[in-house]
């Protein structure tokens, strides 16, 4: 996708995920993780769901982890998009815990399995911005 | 804590108002919950001045003032001792009932209205975009909530389709499970004047109908509608003395599991209904066996499928095999959804399942009348299966 101008949304960080964008840039896979019981959280969180602590630090996650579900979206719900679909989405589920919203790429959709494995591509749709898609490991 | 005995059938659903449903152009949402109002109070026979209590829920297109609570002064009722806006998706029709039942067991009002009313659609624009979220060209949420939109990911009917994809894979439920729910309800609708979509479907016009985000089909997917639809709760004693056979309240539950969104945390396949079936069948006196008529909520096939298993209808992932056998449709064993329910009558959210229940444990269903209706389940949904509500009705006090 570098060659060409990049016409889908592109995210942008807020103060709570500025860390995770900036890792993403990096080809890292930033998570939260609390210091009191240890779990990990995608950012946009202030606490931990679990045990409520707001003591946290980044942690860099492996970037592996399994489909836990895709879908294939037909609908052309966003101008962006309109020539694309029929187009994967996904959630992956990291080693880590958290399930993070992403695209499955270097493979066609009719492959698609729940429960694959798949490891984090780091794309990089412009200067500011890596996207992190998936795509299936061994 | 209350006694269940002195609970179970000491209110009833007295009124049920049902607007036109639909594509019905030019009125608010204000509009259609006056109206549906309206119906309820002369389907009861009760005046404005007999309701002490009201409850708001709304839909997208909002109801006017905090949680749609001016509703009270645009219809002008002075007599309220109970009023608030509630939203739990969904599952909040029910649980406005349960708030409703509990205000008067308890003295705090006569004669509840719970109202839900909604206006999404516009003529000549497609009722899909109502639920979207798409926010359309140059919205982009800050931080992670932007990754929804730079994955393509928009919508209720994108995140269900999670939800049954994920079902597929750990318990092999196929299209052709999810097409007997869609043909079943039709089949139902095709004997309710009220419903939207009334012609017959087979499993090949299911499997035909355009995918919107797979697996999920355009007829997996609930209808769009304008419209509102009020019940009135009364205790059993006021609700004998009014018009219309008393549905009574025998049990209530919620459960609220939400979703975590990490391992371990079966939100796709796991629905709060085993929480809110325990209180509701322990103060019913009822085990699923009892249950006469099914009112799932049913925003897709899917939820219908996940709902009857979480209440233990049929084994955890026999969800599939169990509906595709035609049980859920007219002439089944378990009827299910008798007036079309969401995916082919009409969409008034939680509100849907309750109204066809209270027709069923009142027997007025006419053709597509349940014959043994003595206890009625109703579900409600919120969320992507995040929240739930169980009612229990019964024709019987006791
Ligand atoms: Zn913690």
């Amino acid at each position: 996708m570098a060659d060409q101008a990049y016409t889908l949304p592109i995210p942008v960080a807020d103060e709570a995920s500025q860390e995770f964008f900036d890792g993403a840039r990096e080809g890292k896979l930033m998570l939260l993780r609390c210091t009191q019981c240890q779990r990990y959280r995608l950012p946009g969180r202030e606490l931990c769901s679990d045990c409520w602590s707001t003591d946290t630090e980044w942690a860099q996650a492996t970037g592996r982890g399994k489909l836990y579900t895709f879908g294939i979206m037909h609908q052309k719900y966003h101008p962006a998009f309109a020539d694309m679909t029929p187009y994967n989405y996904a959630l992956v589920e990291l080693d880590e815990g958290p399930r993070l919203v992403t695209n499955i790429v270097e493979c066609d959709d009719d492959d698609l399995r729940t429960d694959m494995p798949v490891e984090a591509v780091f794309d990089a749709v412009s200067d500011e911005a890596t996207l992190i898609r998936f795509r299936p490991s061994e | 804590m209350t006694d269940d005995k002195d609970l179970r059938g000491a209110t009833a659903v007295s009124g049920l108002g049902i607007t036109e449903q639909g594509k019905v152009y030019g009125h608010s949402s204000s509009w259609f919950a006056a109206e549906a109002i309206r119906l309820a109070l002369e389907d009861a026979g009760l005046e404005k001045s007999d309701v002490d209590g009201l409850l708001v829920s709304q839909g997208v297109a909002p109801l006017p003032g905090m949680g749609g609570v001016d509703l009270q002064s645009h219809l002008g009722m002075t007599n309220l001792r109970l009023l608030t806006g509630m939203q739990v998706g969904g599952a909040t029709a029910a649980t406005m009932i349960q708030y409703a039942a509990l205000s008067v067991y308890h003295g705090l009002a006569n004669h509840v209205v719970c109202i839900f009313a909604d206006a999404p659609l516009r003529e000549g624009r497609g009722g899909g975009g109502s639920y979207s979220g798409s926010g359309g060209a140059g919205y982009m949420p800050p931080g992670m909530s932007g990754l929804y939109t730079a994955f393509g990911m928009f919508g209720v009917n994108a995140r269900y389709a999670l939800a049954a994809r994920r079902h597929m894979g750990m318990y092999g439920t196929t299209n052709d499970h999810f097409g007997a729910i869609a043909v079943g309800q039709r089949a139902w609708a095709a004997m309710n004047p009220a419903a939207q979509q009334r012609e017959p479907i087979t499993l090949s016009d299911y499997h035909a109908s355009r995918w919107v985000a797979e697996p999920l089909h355009l007829l997996d997917c609930c209808l769009v509608s304008n419209g509102a639809v009020a019940v009135i709760v009364s205790s059993a004693e006021a609700a004998r003395d009014l018009k219309q056979p008393p549905a009574y309240i025998w049990g209530m539950g919620q459960g609220h599991p939400g979703d975590l969104k990490r391992a371990g945390w079966d939100a796709e396949t796991q629905t709060g209904a085993p929480i809110a079936k325990r209180r509701a069948f322990e103060m019913a006196g009822i085990d699923v066996g009892d249950i006469d008529v099914c009112q799932l909520y049913d925003c897709y096939t899917y939820t219908v499928l996940v709902t009857l298993e979480d209440y233990g209808f049929c084994e955890k992932g026999e969800g599939g095999p169990f509906v595709a056998d035609g049980k859920l449709a007219p002439g089944g064993s378990l009827p299910t959804n008798t007036g079309g329910g969401q995916l082919s009558g009409f969409y008034m959210w939680g509100m849907t399942p309750i109204a066809e229940g209270i027709v069923q444990a009142r027997g007025q269903g006419g053709e597509r009348q349940a014959e043994k209706h003595d206890v009625v389940l109703v579900t409600g949904n919120g969320g992507i299966l995040d929240h739930h509500s169980t009612l229990v009705l019964s024709p019987n006090r006791s």
